[in-house]
């Protein structure tokens, strides 16, 4: 009875074929590990930012007298409105702390490299509309911090020479952050970004598909096929790798729970404490500073004197990484057989992104705002030396098969 | 790694900066499972605050629930105006008249917990003391020039400020040491603590009111979370035992 019903469906649609490509006979490498988890975690997270989000939609009010009361009416007076309102806040950032990790994992061994360069193309796009999504989601709660953020940030646009005012006006829709704005956000982040992320998505995990999963030893698995064609270092990703994810959410959750149930506001990172205060255009708050994942950007904005070139540095710091495949002309992937001075990279890499992430949620000063230019230095130093040493770079043998 | 050493060091002060004011604040140690407290502050925020302050984003009803308090008794103590039960706390004065009158709309103190922390409204309610050069008298530790009457000096009294002179870059500068004991109010200096902790603990609990129910059911969840991930982590060994 399946099977025929099964066989109806694929002479129509090639159900099964589609199946077996992309889950049941999908060859994926034996040596996954801990930092491989983190791809499925963001489809995890994906999927409850959208659930949760169409619960949420369904009681809050895009206005600008309303959006602030409607959160209360949510967290108070809905059924469990409480959790769906944590879930959603607390998952945007687990969504950025999850897609910062699986992109290091693709820095550390090379994910981005031939033949993979579309795939971490896509992946950089779903990054950048990520970032508008949360940015404009923030808006959302109609608090102080959302207010005057959207505010300082939007009004980066006008540094842009010529355009500049006309273009902030554009995306306001007004001459200051007002209900017209919230309007506008709303629509973009409920239904615009959230297409264009779900599309994103899809074509990642078609390209991911066509080249094959890369690996902790960073060579293809694709060059050592058995008779039958089949990998000798690859395992079906079903069930081999679906129960090992489940494993993965069943950590992630711990942390998530324990995040969303005991300190829902993340220390101030995540729920900042300005935010429980009702938007006021009449009242500037002391220090504003942008939600924890956009702080590596926002410092390196700051520490440039001129508003132009701060602009520009800090785009410079997201499209830098779009040409990445580029940039690293070195032929080995990972980094456990690259040398010594490429591992240094990596890790002074890694170190800059974390102060700068640091830096730019604390008010400036001046000694911090020198360290904020050593560290912007550093952070575009990895680029440029990893441009210059990776053609000639000292790397050790790479093995024939997979080693752990 | 030099350049690491130097920036953590250089961060150290720029933690306490981060505050925003270093005026040290008393911890309120609030205990949000002592209902008793909270409806002793609901009573004494009625009574002395939510004339000017609203608090509405929550219901009458809803605090009367959490707080075990009867609707009967919620009706006759503790609500003022003629509105349903069900309905949102508002206040008694028009907000242009109240801005006519204090030079800014008092806030609405729902969430007021989230914004400024337990510790500062506790301390905010402590820190009140003489200042003739204000306009109603009193001037506050944790809100300079604060712009609100010392509503609770019946019962408080009023501190006398202490100074101290600093010199902060080169400048002689009169800066607040502490407060003296408050005088001429109608409780003792422990009674009158109990009374800010119980308004305090009453505005923790406005600020979020599910938060008791979220950290008890989060215990339960992280106990299935616990179990599923044994579950998962033998489920994961089966199937990976043919692979190594």
């Amino acid at each position: 009875m399946v099977k025929n019903i099964v066989s109806w469906i694929d002479e129509r649609i090639p159900m099964t074929a589609t199946y077996n490509r992309h889950v049941g006979k999908y060859a994926t490498p034996t040596n996954f590990n801990f930092w491989y988890f983190f791809g499925s975690l963001a489809m995890l997270v994906l999927v409850n930012q959208l659930l949760t989000g169409i619960w949420l939609t369904m009681n809050y009010v895009p206005t600008a007298e309303g959006a602030f009361a409607s959160i209360e009416y949510i967290m108070r007076d809905v059924e469990y409105g409480w959790l769906l309102r944590y879930m959603h806040s607390t998952g945007a950032s687990a969504f950025f702390v999850v897609i910062y990790l699986h992109m290091f994992r693709g820095l550390i061994y090379g994910s981005y490299q031939k033949p993979r360069e579309l795939l971490w193309l896509f992946g950089m796009l779903i990054f950048l509309v990520l970032m508008a999504e949360a940015f404009m989601g923030y808006l959302l709660p109609w608090g102080q911090m959302s207010y005057w953020g959207a505010q300082v940030i939007i009004s980066l646009f006008g540094a842009i020479p010529f355009i500049g005012d006309d273009l902030t006006l554009w995306i306001r829709g007004d001459f200051v952050v007002s209900g017209a704005t919230l309007n506008r956000f709303f629509a973009l982040h409920v239904i615009a970004l959230p297409l264009v992320l779900v599309v994103l998505v899809f074509l990642h995990l078609i390209a991911l598909h066509e080249v094959g999963s890369n690996n902790p030893d960073g060579i293809e698995i694709k060059q050592n096929k058995d008779e039958n064609g089949w990998p000798k270092d690859g395992i079906p990703f079903h069930p081999y790798y679906t129960v090992k994810d489940i494993l993965g959410v069943a950590g992630f959750l711990i942390v998530f729970c324990y995040v969303l149930f005991f300190m829902p506001e993340g220390g101030g990172y995540f729920l900042e404490k300005p935010n429980f205060e009702a938007a006021n255009p009449m009242k500037t708050p002391e220090h504003i500073a942008p939600v924890w994942y956009f702080t590596p950007f926002y410092a390196i904005l700051r520490a440039i004197p001129d508003k132009l070139a701060g602009v520009i540095g800090m785009g410079l710091a997201i499209a830098v990484l779009f040409v990445l495949p580029w940039l690293d002309r070195c032929k080995v992937k990972s980094i456990r057989y690259r040398s010594t001075v490429h591992k240094l990279n990596i890790t002074q890499f890694a170190v800059s992104f974390v102060v700068l992430g640091y830096l730019g949620a604390v008010a400036a000063t001046p000694v911090l705002t020198i360290v904020a230019r050593i560290f912007t230095v550093t952070y575009f130093g990895f680029f440029l030396f990893l441009f210059i040493y990776s053609k000639n770079e000292k790397t050790k043998p790479v093995p024939e098969r997979l080693t752990h | 790694m030099k350049k690491l050493l130097i920036a953590l060091v250089s961060l150290v002060p720029a933690l306490t900066f981060a505050a925003g004011s270093n005026v040290p604040l008393e911890s309120a140690n609030i205990d949000l499972h002592d209902k008793a407290s909270l409806e002793r502050g609901l009573d004494l925020f009625q009574k002395y605050c939510s004339g000017c302050h609203s608090t509405k984003y929550q219901r009458y009803s809803r605090v009367a629930e959490d707080l075990d308090i009867s609707i009967d008794d919620m009706k006759a103590k503790y609500k003022y105006n003629d509105s349903k039960v069900g309905s949102l706390m508002e206040n008694a004065i028009p907000a242009k008249d109240a801005a006519k009158w204090f030079g800014a709309t008092p806030p609405d103190l729902t969430l007021v917990a989230r914004v400024r922390g337990e510790d500062w409204v506790y301390s905010y309610l402590k820190g009140f003391y003489k200042d003739p050069s204000r306009p109603f008298g009193v001037n506050n530790r944790v809100f300079p020039s604060v712009g609100m009457p010392h509503v609770l000096e019946e019962l408080q009294g009023v501190s006398e400020p202490v100074f101290e002179t600093q010199q902060i870059d080169g400048v002689e500068v009169q800066t607040l040491k502490e407060l003296t004991p408050a005088t001429g109010g109608s409780m003792t200096a422990e009674e009158y603590d109990q009374a800010a902790k119980d308004i305090t603990g009453f505005l923790v609990y406005s600020a979020e009111p599910i938060r008791l129910e979220r950290e008890s059911t989060g215990v339960w969840v992280m106990g299935f979370l616990f179990i599923f991930f044994i579950v998962a982590y033998l489920l994961k060994k089966e199937y990976w035992r043919d692979v190594h």
